[in-house]
């Protein structure tokens, strides 16, 4: 049993690897622009997905409020690339300063100028958010929809917060990436892209394997000792507090990378991005993928986010139909996610129902450990 | 004083409508913990209904009743946010029990399909669908038990069902046919004017408070007396409360509690239509009305705790009382004279958006003394 397993999944991480190297070559030279830099936004999603995973496959914790992350590692590639293009404008500062009156930087964008503070913010910052925010909550074992709720609330907290403030970082307008220039180049030009797409594809591939290492080993295992009984792994010494508050920030660092590729591939971060919509929606591209399965939510997101653009181009209407269907399915029919299903005894089970397959003599006891195993 | 009366009365009216809005949410979520995303929604239905309600009281044939449609609507909505809720329940929900974040997801679902069900399809065949819904579901466990007891007895139903489908359909066309308004499919937002007599402002000690927020005060309060009547002198409701306490125990002591949870959960989706009449009365309504109030509504249920309703009452109008305290800049004028960099603080939070950030970081810095709220459930499991 188990050795087929194995097996099976060599195949499927062999074909995948195929699939992807032929994909990322073969992408900038097939695509038109538009439908590449489609990829290349989705692409960067499934970063934020594989953060999800983390916390709520492996962990158990469903955040509804990673679009804050999201969006804050967003804010910092843009505010670095609105400052360095600002040489043009009056007072040397970014143009939508001057509709508000605004003559002088606000304190916050001035360490924006330094390329190198900017490739730390973008990362760090969303994560020490996000470590504040669960240490606060986890500390007080608010667990659960608690949990959920809390950090929706925070998501709304954020958002308005970033929509009210003009004079700080043009409200709800958000900040405009496509027209500054980034190493003497137009950020939103075709050649960019196109480089845009080759970072985003590499580090999809880098953050994949760095959350297999976080998942791999001891502290894999606690984390999924928590999701799976809190009170036994407290009772044998370990103090989840810690765990979650690392991984949770973990998965806001991974948003943060995530919203900072979104930002220059789509031209613009604004405070939509903390809306609660996109945020659950995050949740079904890991949950229709498969959680627990870090390729599931790499390829949920993608295909997700593509079948969106497809549907709502044909038709807008339907789309919203669909994606509620999707939740209400993948939560009652499909609780495991589609590449969870593979990896389960999904395919076989189904054409045994159809019967198409003779139903394999198994020991009962095989049959549980089975079972659990699936769990 | 004359601020202070005025603050006080702005600050219920926001929290009656936050209450109102949450009580159902308190409730299913005391009882099954289950959290509703489409809770919002259910109040949107309730307010599309107060919108139906109004255009069909201007028939001709109910013209003379018009003013008394509020109440009429009340009602109504109550019973369609009700039914959906039950439906909700028999279908998704019942499957979920135990696994309240799959629930979590699965509402968000329901919700998503509702908001996109009152943009696509009339709303008078919308009104069909909540009718033929109503009789399908109720028609059955009307029928003596005669009836209810003899083989044949999934034939009535069927054949109820499509009594009810008919009925529907005709309901449907007969609306779409005689109010126009109602015949087409549209995203835009709709208003609810108020019935003259709820126009115009009261006067109470020298400050005029509108009537509109008076009404939803009212309404508010008369939905707080019959839950916690129905909750405690009720049979029904005694069996809510043994449910909420140990749910083992009650089962095994022969309440059937498949029974109790439809109950519940109906009770408490009625409740959200109702807050949708409410919510009706203060602007215009739209697909997206419930979501604004959603997340508050979540707020009070945190802060409130779990399982006791004068938690969830203190808990709305706390919020209240500070949102306005807050965002109305008012602690200013009650004490003008305060120190520089204080008011200026006062003043960078005195927007409705920035309140907001304010009550949760005064929610968040609440939790931390008392996580399970003001009132929780006391017990001595290690967790539930």
């Amino acid at each position: 049993m188990s050795l087929s397993k194995i097996k099976f999944d060599k195949k499927i991480v062999l074909s995948f690897w195929i699939i992807l190297i032929a994909l990322i070559i073969a992408a900038p030279t097939i695509l038109p622009v538009f439908r590449l830099n489609l990829l290349g936004r989705y692409l960067s999603l499934s970063i934020v997905a594989l953060g999800v995973d983390l916390i709520w496959g492996y962990t158990g914790l469903l955040s509804l409020g990673q679009g804050i992350f999201f969006a804050l590692g967003g804010y910092c590639a843009a505010m670095y690339l609105q400052i360095t293009s600002s040489s043009e404008f009056p007072n040397n500062i970014p143009e939508f300063f001057a509709l508000y009156g605004v003559e002088k930087l606000p304190f916050f964008w001035e360490p924006f100028r330094s390329p190198v503070f900017t490739f730390f913010a973008i990362w760090i910052i969303p994560a020490v958010v996000a470590g504040l925010i669960g240490f606060l909550v986890f500390r007080n074992r608010i667990k659960g929809v608690y949990f959920s709720i809390l950090t929706q609330a925070s998501l709304l907290v954020f958002f308005n917060f970033f929509n009210g403030q003009q004079k700080l970082i043009n409200g709800t307008n958000g900040l405009k990436t496509d027209v500054t220039q980034l190493f003497g180049q137009m950020v939103g030009s075709e050649s960019m892209q196109r480089i845009f797409f080759w970072v985003t594809a590499i580090l999809v591939i880098a953050a994949w394997f760095f959350a297999k290492w976080v998942v791999k080993g001891r502290f894999g295992n606690i984390l999924i000792g928590i999701r799976d009984d809190e009170p036994r792994v407290r009772f044998t010494g370990y103090n989840p507090v810690i765990f979650k508050t690392i991984i949770f920030s973990i998965a806001g660092g991974l948003a943060g990378i995530s919203g900072a590729l979104y930002t220059v591939q789509s031209g613009i971060v604004s405070p939509q991005f903390m809306t609660v919509p996109f945020s659950i929606e995050m949740v079904i591209w890991v949950a229709v993928g498969g959680r627990g399965t870090l390729l599931g939510a790499i390829l949920g997101a993608v295909f997700i986010n593509y079948a969106k653009s497809l549907v709502s181009e044909a038709l807008p209407a339907s789309w919203m139909f669909i994606q509620g269907g999707l939740f209400i399915l993948v939560v009652t029919a499909l609780p495991e996610g589609v590449l969870g299903w593979i990896q389960g005894n999904g395919p076989r089970n189904l054409l045994q129902r159809l019967g198409l397959k003779r139903k394999i003599e198994t020991y009962p006891s095989l049959e549980v450990e089975n079972k659990e195993g699936n769990k | 004083m004359e601020l202070l009366l005025d603050s006080l009365f702005n600050g219920v009216a926001i929290g009656s409508v936050l209450l109102v809005a949450a009580l159902g949410l308190a409730i299913v979520f005391g009882l099954m913990g289950v959290i509703n995303l489409a809770h919002g929604e259910l109040m949107m239905l309730g307010a599309y209904t107060t919108y139906v309600t109004q255009l069909i009281f201007k028939l001709p044939i109910l013209k003379p009743f018009y003013n008394s449609y509020i109440i009429v609507s009340i009602f109504l909505a109550f019973i369609v946010s009700g039914v959906v809720g039950i439906l909700l329940e028999k279908t998704i929900i019942r499957k979920l029990y135990g696994s309240p974040l799959e629930t979590l997801l699965a509402t968000w679902g329901v919700s998503l399909i509702l908001q996109q069900f009152v943009r696509s399809v009339p709303l008078a065949y919308g009104t069909g669908l909540i009718i033929s819904l109503l009789i399908g579901l109720f028609l059955p466990t009307s029928f003596p038990s005669k009836i209810k007891e003899s083989i044949n007895f999934k034939y009535f139903k069927f054949s109820s069902w499509i009594f009810a489908a008919l009925t529907g359909v005709l309901t449907g066309s007969v609306i779409s046919s005689s109010v126009s308004k109602l015949s087409r499919a549209s995203a835009r937002n709709v208003d609810v004017t108020a019935p003259s007599w709820m126009r115009g402002q009261v006067e109470i000690i020298g400050t005029a408070f509108p009537k509109t927020r008076l009404m939803i005060i009212v309404i508010t309060l008369i939905s707080v007396i019959a839950i916690t009547l129905f909750l405690n002198q009720s049979a029904w409701g005694m069996r809510i409360r043994a449910v909420t306490q140990n749910r083992q125990m009650s089962d095994c002591l022969g309440i059937s509690t498949e029974k109790v949870d439809i109950i519940t959960f109906g009770i408490g989706s009625g409740l959200a239509g109702v807050a949708g009449v409410a919510v009706s009365l203060l602007g215009s309504v739209g697909p997206n009305v419930g979501g604004n109030y959603i997340v508050g509504c979540f707020m009070v249920v945190v802060l409130g705790g779990v399982g006791n309703l004068l938690g969830t009452v203190l808990a709305s109008f706390g919020i209240g009382i500070m949102t306005d305290l807050i965002g109305a800049g008012r602690l200013l004028s009650i004490w003008p004279d305060m120190p520089l960099p204080l008011s200026n603080t006062i003043n960078f939070f005195a927007t409705t958006s920035m309140a907001r950030v304010m009550i949760f970081a005064l929610i968040v810095i609440f939790l931390q003394f008392k996580p399970t709220g003001l009132f929780p459930q006391k017990g001595r499991m290690v967790e539930n």
